[in-house]
């Protein structure tokens, strides 16, 4: 698998996990307190898996394809790279869409042709499944509220923009939408980050910028 | 030259660094002991992919290897964790100390967790309920017990 699709899956895992631990101290009640933590730390360590992969390959390191990249060079799709708090609706909405997603993607690369591509899925896939539930879990009690419906809405199209071409279709049955035209799906599509990136990845790479080649 | 029955009593003698009553033979991390002229190779199979104890755990197990004099090499397991391979005497250990083993083997669903049989290690009711999938760490979940009123954490099937 080449590097670029490696990136594309680790930057996800990465940024994501970043938004999610914004609601660490701030989520509507403990226990959401603890589950949007302890899935951001396990989608940053999937993501580290990815880098890792990706690092044999480009020749570098983990950390430095997290951490020293311009905010420009980011292969994560719009999806997780929208800042979503304090809404709530729309964290679920999000969660929800992009789990589903993402097990589309998983599934396909357990089938992947390269041996640790194929195994690192499998063993992903088992983690995700906590996530999978727990987003199913949130999506059920949320599914007639009109703010969580029109949560859904508003993001489908970056969640089917954030899939290859050829899984978009089983996304959108998973999920009860059609898949959206081509003008919409492009203006959705990986490589347009914006300034909340920007933002965040100017907390993320704080610390490792202030003091280059720190050991911990 | 040390032997395999050496490395593995030093390994089993390492605990892990978040649950310190089970050791990393327990734990089932330990894949493979292999002592050759030049190095003692060691397979460690990582428990969750963000766990951050996971590199404590090779640097413990390195250290071990180092003080009976070999020179270590730890090679990842290709194939998963999974909390099946946690030892019968870690199970014990675990509930001795306050945690439930994992229950069963994956996959898990939703409903398995919230309605299966999940021992309470405090009364060793069955009548526990689930309170969150996540928990303190990224192994854990947390229930309760609804006979002694007792949170507990549960270790995760994986």
């Amino acid at each position: 698998m080449n590097a670029q699709e490696l990136l594309r899956l680790a930057d996800d895992e990465l940024i994501l996990g970043w938004r999610n631990s914004e609601w660490t101290g701030i989520a509507p009640f403990l226990e959401e307190d603890v589950a949007f933590s302890s899935i951001a730390q396990t989608e940053i360590g999937h993501a580290r898996a990815w880098y890792e992969l990706a690092a044999e390959e480009l020749g570098t390191d983990a950390d430095a394809l997290a951490l020293d990249r311009d905010p420009a060079e980011y292969e994560s799709a719009p999806l997780v790279e929208l800042r979503l708090v304090p809404d709530w609706a729309r964290t679920i909405a999000r969660h929800w869409l992009y789990e589903t997603a993402d097990a589309v993607r998983i599934e396909a690369l357990k089938g992947s042709d390269d041996a640790d591509v194929a195994s690192l899925a499998e063993k992903i896939d088992r983690e995700e499944t906590y996530h999978r539930m727990h987003a199913q879990m949130w999506a059920d009690r949320l599914r007639d509220e009109p703010r969580f419906e029109d949560a859904v809405d508003e993001l489908w199209p970056y969640a089917a923009a954030m899939l290859p071409p050829t899984q978009r279709s089983t996304l959108a049955d998973r999920v009860g939408k059609e898949v959206p035209s081509n003008k919409v799906l492009l203006s959705h599509e990986r490589g347009q980050s914006g300034d909340g990136l920007r933002v965040l990845w100017e907390e993320m790479t704080m610390v490792r910028r202030s003091v280059p080649g720190a050991k911990w | 030259m040390v032997t395999t029955e050496r490395i593995w009593a030093s390994l089993a003698a390492i605990p892990d660094p978040e649950i310190p009553a089970v050791s990393l033979v327990d734990l089932g991390v330990v894949r493979d002991v292999q002592v050759t002229d030049r190095s003692v190779r060691v397979t460690f199979a990582p428990t969750f992919l963000g766990c951050p104890a996971t590199e404590v755990m090779q640097r413990e197990i390195a250290e071990r290897i180092r003080e009976l004099g070999a020179e270590p090499e730890i090679e990842i397991a290709v194939e998963g964790w999974s909390s099946d391979w946690i030892t019968e005497e870690g199970r014990r250990k675990l509930e001795e100390s306050g945690f439930a083993p994992p229950s069963g083997s994956g996959p898990t669903t939703l409903l398995q967790i919230q309605s299966g049989v999940h021992r309470c290690p405090y009364c060793g009711s069955d009548d526990t309920k689930l309170e969150n999938l996540f928990g303190p760490t990224p192994c854990r979940s947390i229930r309760y017990c609804n006979a002694c009123r007792q949170p507990f954490e549960q270790f995760k099937t994986l």
